[in-house]
C-alpha cells in the first residue's frame, strides 16, 4: 500500500507539470489583455503599451513561461498582476471559505441522501421510493441559482432568519459561522443529495438482491441491521465515489453559489480573475484545483482498500 | 408557525455559540460599483481605484458639486498679473499617515507623477514650464503660457485624481503600482486586512483635520464621520439589494437599474441623486482609421440609425431616470450647447444605408465589438446591432466579454486581423461635461482614445476653451466645440441616465451632495 501511495504521489508530478503547461498557453492564446484593463477606461493605446512593457508582458510566451516555471520551482507562485499581492496570499485568503462551503455542503448532502437512499431501496417501487427519487430527480434538476435566490427571499429578506450574503470566519464565533454557511450549503447540498441519493438507491438495490442478503434476512436479522451493517457496508464503493467526485467538482466548482451568496471563496477569485486576465493567480489557482483532485482521487482509491479487503493495490 | 420555531430554535442556540462581542465602532459597509484591486489611482484610470484613492490621499484643489475648484491643502495662493506663475502655500496640520509632515516636495513630485500619466493633468504640465519649492509649505508653478484651467484640473474630481501622495512613493515610475498606500487623507488605508475581490478597509484617519467650509463634493470639510468603512464586493446586483434591504450593508454606490423600482418600496431605503450632472452618457465609437469610417459621410450616416429612446429604454425603463441628449458635453451641465444637434434628428435606416453606399460602402462586413456581460453595454450594442440589421448593414456582431472589448478595441489593426469598426462605451457625465476634462471629445489622432478621430480644429478649440479668460468665452467655443466634434462624428451618443445610489436611511446620515467620484466621507451613522 505504501508503494503504492508512494508510486501515486509521483505520478502527480507530470501531471501537474502538463496541467501547467496548457493552462499557461491556454490563457497567453485566449483574448484579452490585463495591461489594457489596468490601464483603464480613458487610457490610449500608448499608455496600454507601457503598463504591457512594466508588467512583461511584451515579452516572448516561451520567456514569460521559462520565469513563470522557474518561480514555481521555488515554490513562488508570482504576484497577482492588479493587486501586487503573492498568488499563495490570494488563495490561501479564500481557502477558508471554499473548504468550509465544500464541507458543509457535503455534511448536508451525505447526511440527508444516504437515509433516503437507503430507505428508497428498502421500499423500492413503493410510494415511499417514488417521493423519494421525485425529490431527488427536482434537486438534482434545479438550477442552483435559483434555489438560492428562492432560500435568499424566504430565509434572509421575508422572515430575516439568516444573512442574505457574506462569510463569517470560524474565528469570529462558531454562530455567525454556522450561519453564513446554512443557506448557500442547502442551495449546493440539495444536488448532490440527488446525485448521492440516487447512487446510493441503486447500488444498495444490488446488495440487496445477493444471496447473503436473503440469508441474512431469514436467519431473522433486524431490519436496521440487515440494512446498515450487511447492506450499506457492501454498497459503500459505488457511493464513496460519487462522494469523493462531489469534494473534487464542488472546490473547483462552486462558483455560483459563492457569487449569489457573496462567499470570498477560490470560485469567485478564480472567475474573477479570469474576467480580468490575472494570469498569474488563474494559473496558481488552476494548479491547486489539479493537485486537489489528484489527491481526492487518492484518498478515494485507498479508502476503497478500507471498505472492501478484496481489492488490493 | 416555521418562522417561530426556528427563530426559537436560534434565540435557544445563540448565546451557546455566538462569537466575541463586536467592538463598539461605527463601521459604513458599502458595494460599490466595482471591487477593489490596484491601490494606486495614478496607475489606472480605473474609477474604483480613484474613490480608494480619494479616500485615503488629499488633493491641493477639490471642485465643489458645481464644478467650482475650492483650495483643500491649499491654505492660500497666488497668481501672477501675467497669470504664468501660481503660487500655492500649503495650510497647517497636514500630515501623512506615518506621522511625516506633508511638504512641498512631496506635492511636486505628486503632480509631476500625475501629469505623466492622467489625460487632463498631461493637458496641464504641457504648460507649465516648473514648478519649484519656495520653502517646505510654499511652492510656485510657472507656465509658459495663461492656461484657464489650472485649478480646475488640480481640483478634479474624475479619474485619475492629483493624489498627493509621500515623495518617496510619488518617484516610483508611473506605469508602476505604488507599493504602499499611505496618504494624508481623512481616511487610512487597512492593507492588511485587504482581501481583494472581497474587502478593502478603511479606518478614520484621528489626526486629520478637516477644512472649516461646509462639504461639497471634494471641497469643504472632509470629516471622517464613522471608524471604519469597508468596501464590501458584491458581484452580484440581486444579492447586493437584497443585502440592503435585509440591512446588511448601509450603502449601495450603483443599483443595477432593474432593482430601482424594488428599492424605491423597500422599508428604510432611499435612493439619491447624489450632484446635478452625475449622470452617464452612453455613446457609439466608430474607428476613424478603417473603412466605412474613415470616411466623414459614412461616419455621418449612422446619426440616422440612433433613436435614442430605443436604446435608454432597453438599458433603463423607467423615463424618469434617463433623457435624451443628443449632445456630446452634457446636457444639464453647464456647458451643455445645441452646437450640432441637428445631425439627430431623424431615425430612418434607408436614409443610413443610402448614405453609406455614397460614401463608398459595398456591403462589407462592419465589425461591433459587442460585450455580453455588462448592465447597460450589453443592451445598448443589441440595440445597435439590430438597427444595423434592419438597415440592411452586414453587420459582423463579435461576442466577448468586456475584459476582450477592452483590449481588442486598443488594436489599430483592419478588422479581419483583429482590429473593429464600431464599439459601444459610456461616460461619466462629470468628465463629459468639461471640454478640456472629457478625453472622448477629443481628436488626437495617433495620441488619442481608441477609435483615433483626427481634427486638428477639435484640438485647437480644446486649447482655446483652456486659455479662455472669461465664462461666455468658455460656452461659445463650447459650443462651436461640440458642432465640429458631432460634424466629424467623434462619438454618436445614444442617450443619459442617472444611477442613484441606494442607501439605508434609518442608519446613515450625511451624504456629501457630490459630482464626480463617490465620496464617503462625512458620512455619519445613526
Amino acid at each position: 500500500m505504501t508503494a503504492y501511495i508512494v508510486r501515486r504521489l509521483f505520478a502527480t508530478l507530470p501531471v501537474m507539470a502538463v496541467v501547467a503547461l496548457f493552462v499557461f498557453f491556454l490563457l497567453r492564446f485566449a483574448p484579452g489583455d490585463p495591461a489594457a484593463i489596468i490601464a483603464g477606461e480613458d487610457a490610449t493605446a500608448e499608455a496600454i503599451s507601457a503598463v504591457r512593457a512594466k508588467l512583461g508582458l511584451d515579452r516572448p510566451m516561451v520567456e514569460q513561461f521559462v520565469v513563470w516555471t522557474s518561480q514555481l520551482l521555488r515554490g513562488d507562485m508570482g504576484v497577482s498582476i492588479f493587486s501586487n499581492l503573492p498568488v499563495t496570499r490570494l488563495i490561501s485568503q479564500r481557502l477558508e471559505p471554499t473548504v468550509a462551503l465544500t464541507l458543509s455542503t457535503l455534511f448536508v448532502a451525505v447526511a440527508m441522501a444516504i437515509p433516503i437512499g437507503v430507505l428508497a431501496a428498502w421500499k423500492a417501487r413503493k410510494l415511499v421510493d417514488r417521493l423519494v427519487m421525485g425529490f431527488a430527480v427536482l434537486g438534482f434538476a434545479m438550477p442552483v441559482f435559483v434555489l438560492a435566490y428562492i432560500l435568499i427571499y424566504f430565509f434572509a429578506v421575508k422572515w430575516q432568519l439568516l444573512p442574505v450574503q457574506g462569510y463569517q470566519p470560524i474565528k469570529e464565533g462558531l454562530w455567525p459561522f454556522v450561519q453564513s454557511l446554512i443557506l448557500p450549503s442547502m442551495a449546493l447540498g440539495i444536488t448532490y443529495m440527488a446525485l448521492i441519493a440516487r447512487t446510493t438507491r441503486a447500488s444498495m438495490l444490488e446488495v440487496l438482491a445477493q444471496d447473503y442478503m436473503r440469508t441474512a434476512n431469514s436467519k431473522g436479522l433486524a431490519t436496521n441491521r440487515v440494512l446498515l451493517l450487511h447492506a450499506l457496508k457492501n454498497a459503500a464503493v459505488p457511493i464513496v465515489t460519487v462522494i469523493g467526485i462531489g469534494i473534487a467538482l464542488l472546490i473547483s466548482g462552486v462558483v455560483i453559489t459563492e457569487t449569489v451568496f457573496n462567499i470570498p471563496g477560490l470560485g469567485r477569485l478564480t472567475v474573477d480573475a479570469v474576467l480580468k486576465r490575472d494570469y498569474p493567480v488563474v494559473q496558481g489557482l488552476i494548479l491547486v484545483f489539479a493537485g486537489a483532485k489528484v489527491l481526492v482521487n487518492l484518498i478515494i482509491d485507498i479508502s476503497y482498500a478500507f471498505l472492501d479487503p478484496r481489492i488490493r493495490y | 408557525m416555521f418562522k417561530r420555531i426556528f427563530a426559537g430554535a436560534l434565540a435557544l442556540a445563540v448565546p451557546f455559540v455566538a462569537g466575541p462581542a463586536l467592538a463598539q465602532e461605527k463601521v459604513l459597509k458599502a458595494v460599490m460599483h466595482a471591487d477593489v484591486r490596484v491601490i494606486d489611482p495614478i496607475w489606472t484610470t480605473q474609477t474604483i481605484a480613484n474613490i480608494h484613492g480619494a479616500l485615503i490621499y488629499d488633493t491641493l484643489f477639490g471642485n465643489n458639486a458645481d464644478q467650482k475648484p475650492q483650495p483643500q491643502m491649499v491654505g492660500k495662493y497666488e497668481v501672477s498679473p501675467d497669470r504664468l506663475t501660481y503660487t500655492f502655500t500649503l495650510r497647517d496640520g497636514l500630515k501623512f499617515h506615518d506621522g511625516s509632515p506633508v511638504t512641498t516636495k512631496d506635492v511636486i513630485a505628486s503632480l509631476k507623477r500625475w501629469g505623466a500619466k492622467d489625460g487632463v493633468g498631461q493637458r496641464l504640465m504641457g504648460f507649465v514650464t516648473k514648478m519649484e519649492p519656495v520653502d517646505d509649505k510654499t511652492f510656485t508653478m510657472v507656465l509658459r503660457a495663461p492656461y484657464g484651467m489650472v485649478l480646475e484640473s488640480l481640483g478634479k474630481t474624475s479619474s485619475s485624481i492629483p493624489a498627493i501622495m509621500r515623495e518617496k512613493d510619488a518617484l516610483t515610475d508611473p506605469q508602476q503600482q505604488v507599493k504602499e498606500a499611505v496618504g494624508s487623507g481623512p481616511y487610512m488605508f487597512a492593507k492588511d486586512q485587504w482581501v481583494p475581490g472581497s474587502k478593502a478597509v478603511y479606518l478614520k484617519n484621528k489626526d486629520y483635520q478637516p477644512r472649516t467650509e461646509p462639504p461639497s463634493s471634494f471641497a469643504g470639510a472632509k470629516v471622517p464621520g464613522v471608524d471604519r468603512i469597508e468596501l464590501v464586493w458584491i458581484s452580484d446586483p440581486q444579492t447586493a439589494m437584497s443585502a440592503l434591504i435585509n440591512g446588511e450593508i448601509d450603502f449601495y454606490e450603483a443599483p443595477t437599474n432593474d432593482f430601482l423600482p424594488l428599492l424605491e418600496k423597500a422599508r428604510g431605503v432611499k435612493l439619491m441623486k447624489t450632484g446635478k450632472i452625475d449622470s452617464t452618457q452612453g455613446f457609439i465609437r466608430l474607428n476613424h482609421l478603417q473603412p466605412p469610417f474613415d470616411n466623414v459621410k459614412a461616419r455621418q450616416a449612422m446619426y440616422y440609425l440612433i433613436n435614442q429612446e430605443d436604446f435608454l429604454r432597453a438599458i433603463v425603463g423607467d423615463p424618469k431616470y434617463y433623457k435624451v441628449c443628443p449632445a456630446l458635453l452634457t446636457c444639464g451641465g453647464p456647458y451643455e450647447s445645441a452646437g450640432g444637434r441637428e445631425w439627430m434628428k431623424e431615425y430612418n435606416p434607408k436614409k443610413a444605408l443610402q448614405l453609406l453606399k455614397e460614401a463608398g460602402y459595398k456591403g462589407e462586413p462592419i465589425t461591433v465589438l459587442s460585450a455580453t456581460d455588462h448592465a447597460t453595454i450589453t443592451p445598448a450594442t443589441q440595440v445597435l446591432i439590430q438597427a444595423m440589421r434592419e438597415a440592411g448593414i452586414n453587420v459582423d456582431a463579435q461576442s466577448m466579454d468586456w475584459g476582450s472589448v477592452v483590449s481588442r478595441r486598443a488594436k489599430k489593426d483592419p478588422p479581419a486581423q483583429g482590429g473593429w469598426n464600431i464599439f459601444v462605451t459610456t461616460s461619466g457625465g462629470v468628465g463629459s461635461a468639461n471640454p478640456v476634462l472629457h478625453t472622448w471629445i477629443g481628436a488626437a489622432c495617433d495620441k488619442g482614445l481608441f477609435g483615433w478621430p483626427c481634427d486638428a480644429k477639435i484640438e485647437e478649440l480644446r486649447n482655446a476653451f483652456g486659455m479662455a479668460q472669461t465664462e461666455e468665452e468658455r460656452k461659445k467655443i463650447a459650443n462651436d466645440l461640440q458642432a465640429r466634434a458631432m460634424e466629424q462624428v467623434v462619438y454618436i451618443p445614444f442617450g443619459q441616465w442617472d444611477t442613484p445610489l441606494a442607501y439605508r436611511a434609518d442608519r446613515i446620515d450625511g451624504i456629501v451632495p457630490n459630482t464626480g467620484l463617490a465620496v464617503l466621507w462625512g458620512i455619519t451613522k445613526k
